[in-house]
């Protein structure tokens, strides 16, 4: 039977191991596209697991197929079970109708992570935008998604926003 | 002032943060299945495995010295049953029991009982060899060097290779003496 899910390992330890990993892929590329491509790979490899995990494990092997519903369940369900929380906010673009954007003031995987200068826009967050398209693809909702850095007024730190553009074929929805 | 006395395992866990435990088993799997990509041996993989638990291993025995309020062991034995009983419950949240000593006291197993790597892991046949918790051993290796204790960790028993538990043998090399920082200008 399926475990209920409800252990816990330290943060430390996943910062930890999410630290070699990037680590690891920073000695297999030679930019940072690539970088964030390998990153979301990895991310995607999850994604695709969670999915299948919280569908039989919470929804009774049932499975999205609104728009709406998939993006609150990745909003709300996936990010409570992974990131230990709801994402900050979950909001539809206003210039483009098939893009969404997920905001988090602090994404865990950012948490510990200063990006070099020399790194210009790289973002560990690729990691996160990965585990958001495993989920959506998984569901039938092909995606392209990407996490950007985006300064609030008055933080030091910027928040993370992962941007979702959904595929031609799913506007039809 | 007086030392603070040692916490438990059960003591510290409960005071750090933590994170959903599937996501970081989900995230190994991840790392292992990059590895399986970009090395295609399995040896390959369980050598960068073990590179990157050492790499780990040396940064979290600051961690666990501070937290623990571990001071000096007085024996082997001793340090063998502070990474299980502390160490293994800190980070994975599971304890660790330790047995098979040999008569000098240098070298013993490490019996897991509760792995949280390996949930919903399955070795295919072309991983037979792959030691897929390799990255504990290095964590273990590298946290004992920071300690002055060379030692060699491997793997006697592993679940996902059919057997009933899994058993880490710890073995004690030799102990580096302590020296003296020496000084920046010199």
């Amino acid at each position: 039977p399926l475990s209920k899910g409800k252990q816990e390992v330290s943060l430390s330890a996943f910062a930890l191991l999410f630290s070699e990993l990037v680590q690891y892929n920073q000695t297999q590329v030679d930019n940072i596209a690539e970088l964030e491509r390998r990153l979301e790979d990895a991310g995607y490899a999850v994604g695709a697991r969670v999915l299948e995990l919280l569908c039989h494990r919470d929804k009774g092997n049932r499975r999205e197929t609104r728009l709406l519903g998939i993006l609150s369940f990745v909003h709300s369900t996936v990010w409570k079970v992974l990131f230990g929380k709801v994402a900050d906010s979950l909001e539809k673009g206003t210039e483009h109708e098939d893009e969404y954007m997920i905001s988090e003031k602090e994404l865990l995987v950012n948490r510990f992570i200063s990006v070099p200068k020399d790194m210009g826009t790289f973002n560990c967050g690729a990691f996160a935008a990965g585990i958001v398209k495993g989920v959506l693809d998984g569901a039938g909702f092909p995606a392209v998604v990407t996490a950007h850095f985006v300064p609030v007024e008055g933080q030091l730190r910027p928040r993370t926003t992962i941007l979702i553009k959904f595929a031609e074929e799913v506007k039809s929805f | 002032m007086a030392p603070l006395a040692p916490r438990s395992g059960d003591a510290v866990f409960a005071n750090v943060e933590r994170v959903n435990a599937e996501l970081f088993t989900l995230t190994y799997g991840a790392i292992v299945r990059q590895l399986l990509t970009d090395l295609e041996e399995v040896d390959e993989v369980n050598k960068q495995l073990d590179l990157m638990g050492y790499n780990i291993g040396i940064r979290l025995v600051d961690e666990f010295l501070a937290k623990s309020n571990v001071s000096r062991c007085v024996n082997f034995k001793e340090t063998a049953e502070v990474i299980a009983k502390v160490g293994f419950k800190m980070f994975l949240g599971v304890t660790a029991s330790v047995t098979n000593w040999d008569v000098d006291g240098t070298s013993c197993s490490l019996i897991l009982e509760d792995n949280p790597l390996v949930d919903f892991v399955e070795l295919p046949d072309t991983c037979q060899g792959l030691y897929y918790c390799n990255i504990l051993s290095g964590v273990i290796r590298g946290a004992l060097e920071m300690v002055s204790m060379k030692t060699e960790v491997t793997w006697l028993r592993d679940m996902l290779r059919g057997d009933d538990a899994y058993e880490l043998r710890l073995k004690l090399l030799k102990q580096v003496p302590e020296e003296y920082p020496y000084k920046d200008d010199e």
